[in-house]
């Protein structure tokens, strides 16, 4: 059974995303994505300043078996990347909910948040998946 | 395990597994526009006996003479061992090989092959090869825009004479992707690319500088300062060269301050006979820090379980067959026997022997033309140093001499004419190793002769 944080927000695309007080929101891949992926090799990030539309590929995470689109659970600007997973891709693996988490994102329209599942939403999706 | 092609049998059990009517239904998502409509251009089928003779007919055509033609493909003496152990049944196969349990030899190879090839451009990192010289300048350019992520121009500057073919194939491959060439004039003096004409773009946003050493022209160029120019614009520096020149001349590794980014050439000179045009390969070198843009398969070495020195196909997840349509190429593979003749050519000839065939090269270069320009009305074009070809003029049009040298067996080099008219009549020569004294003499005589001739007629 993987790890689903209760505070945190979720898409279906296994990403987590967390809002900050500022009003910024970090995203990252779920601990069910990195178990699914195995173990990661290289973190592709976007430039910060770019801006992605919901659903748009904002990365790529490689790892032994596959490389996978990241996708924007929702609009806006990158603020960050975590310049950690450069040299250490496995955080993503070891701490998929701290250390390796992967980009910092302003949202366009706080709205698109909401359309995002709850933890308990999330572990229900993982169960009919 | 056998290997047969479907039957129809097979074919329709598949479908109908899918749910597909028909082959054609896995392809309709190809807008109708982007479909060839029929292949017009590709004759009928022959037989074995038909294209043989034909193949044998054709081969005739280039044997014999004594060819100052260089341009992109140059002969040179390729060691009788060289074929004789690439043809062994061992390592006779143009296939990449995928599974390391069953290809350890042929994997080692590539895996040497890489090394010598970072070595010889002072990169860190190149792939297994792709298909030749002038395709492997087009990957180098979407190789850029990939990896030049600062950059949102898709505009790639050409630093002077690149070769003409190697222009137009980088431009079919990237037009579909929206990527700007533009093209900077050679210097009519020098034959080089003025650094002064690069002002012009300096603050501009350029994703790449494209620079040719030695160039098309055969003319050394100033690599250093374009490669500085191009990272005081954040521009790649991508390199075409020769593989044979950098046994003398600074490898793109250390061009300028910092090197080149991506480096790329056609890897014939090295023991692949000139056989009327390939096959040949392309070679493809690059920064570890890019190596995840870089096309092409990759062979790694590391070691099994129980701890013993292994090679495997590696980074394979940028590859079509897992990426897909986001692979960091789709049109590219690699040339696995030429490769191993030329792996095996640079390990007979070793550093050292590769920089004696160069320094012939370049000395036999130097007499054929001082030769041909003692005869009146032949000048040489540019004088700015050159490596093995250069550029001479005629005081006539050049494809009638050029044809009645071919009548007497000597192809006398490339009527540059029809690519650059602005040269005049003017002709780029080339001498390799494997010209002689009497060859040059040879050429001389009968050029003098025709010249005199014509004059007199």
């Amino acid at each position: 059974m993987s790890n689903v944080p209760a505070d945190l927000k979720y898409s279906s695309d296994h990403e987590w995303v967390r809002v900050e007080d500022d009003g910024s929101a970090v995203v990252g891949i779920t601990d069910h994505a990195q178990g699914a992926l195995g173990d990661l090799v290289f973190v592709e990030a976007p430039e910060p300043g770019s801006v992605f539309a919901s659903g748009e590929a904002f990365g790529v995470v490689e790892s032994v078996k596959a490389a996978s689109d990241m996708l924007c659970p929702f609009g806006g600007e990158v603020l960050g990347v975590n310049s950690a997973l450069d040299d250490t891709p496995e955080l993503v693996n070891t701490d998929p909910y701290g250390d390796g988490w992967l980009i910092r994102m302003q949202p366009a329209d706080t709205t698109e948040l909401d359309g995002l599942m709850d933890a308990a939403a999330y572990e229900q999706f993982l169960e009919e998946a | 395990m056998p290997f047969i092609p479907h039957t129809d049998d097979d074919t329709g059990k598949m479908l109908a597994e899918i749910g597909a009517e028909s082959v054609a239904d896995l392809f309709d998502e190809i807008p109708d526009e982007l479909r060839i409509k029929s292949l017009d251009r590709v004759p009928e089928a022959v037989s074995e006996m038909e294209i043989a003779r034909l193949m044998q007919d054709r081969a005739r055509m280039d044997s014999g003479a004594l060819n100052f033609i260089g341009a992109g493909a140059y002969e040179h003496h390729v060691p009788a061992a060289v074929w004789e152990i690439a043809t062994r049944g061992e390592f006779y196969t143009a296939y990449t090989p995928y599974q390391a349990e069953a290809s350890q030899g042929t994997l080692q190879l590539i895996y040497e092959y890489q090394t010598m090839m970072s070595g010889l451009t002072g990169m860190e990192v190149s792939n297994a090869s792709l298909y030749d010289g002038a395709s492997a300048l087009a990957e180098a350019c979407l190789m850029a825009v990939r990896a030049n992520r600062a950059s949102k121009s898709r505009r790639i500057l050409v630093a002077g004479a690149l070769h003409p073919m190697y222009r137009q194939v980088a431009d079919v491959i990237c037009a579909a992707q929206e990527i700007e060439f533009i093209d900077l004039p050679f210097c009519s003096e020098g034959g080089h690319c003025v650094l002064q004409s690069l002002d012009k773009y300096s603050g501009e946003d350029l994703t790449a500088v494209i620079v040719q050493q030695p160039n098309f022209l055969g003319v050394l160029e100033e690599v250093d300062a374009i490669c500085d120019w191009a990272r005081a614009q954040k521009a790649l520096t991508i390199a075409v060269v020769n593989p044979t020149s950098l046994a003398l001349l600074t490898p793109p590794g250390e061009w300028g301050d910092q090197g080149a980014d991506i480096v790329c050439g056609e890897g014939q000179p090295l023991g692949i006979p000139l056989s009327s045009g390939g096959p040949y390969f392309g070679f493809m070198t690059t920064r570890l820090a890019l190596v995840r843009q870089m096309p092409g398969r990759l062979v790694g070495r590391t070691v099994d379980l129980d701890g013993k020195r292994g090679f495997t196909l590696t980074l394979q997840a940028r590859e079509q067959h897992i990426r897909r349509s986001k692979a960091t190429s789709n049109i590219c593979t690699n040339q696995g026997l030429m490769v191993t003749a030329a792996t095996i050519y640079m390990s007979l000839l070793g550093a050292e022997g590769l920089a004696r065939v160069a320094g012939a090269a370049h000395r036999r270069t130097g007499e054929l033309c001082a030769a041909l320009c003692e005869l009146p009305g032949v000048e040489r074009v540019f004088n700015r140093p050159f490596f093995h070809e250069v550029v001479i003029r005629l005081d006539r049009p050049v494809a009638p001499v050029l044809a009645m040298l071919a009548d007497h067996e000597v192809f006398g080099g490339l009527d540059l004419t029809p690519s650059h008219p602005q040269l005049g009549n003017a002709l780029l020569l080339c001498a390799t190793e494997t010209k002689n004294a009497a060859d040059i003499v040879r050429y001389r005589d009968l050029l003098a002769e025709i010249l005199n001739r014509e004059s007199a007629a």
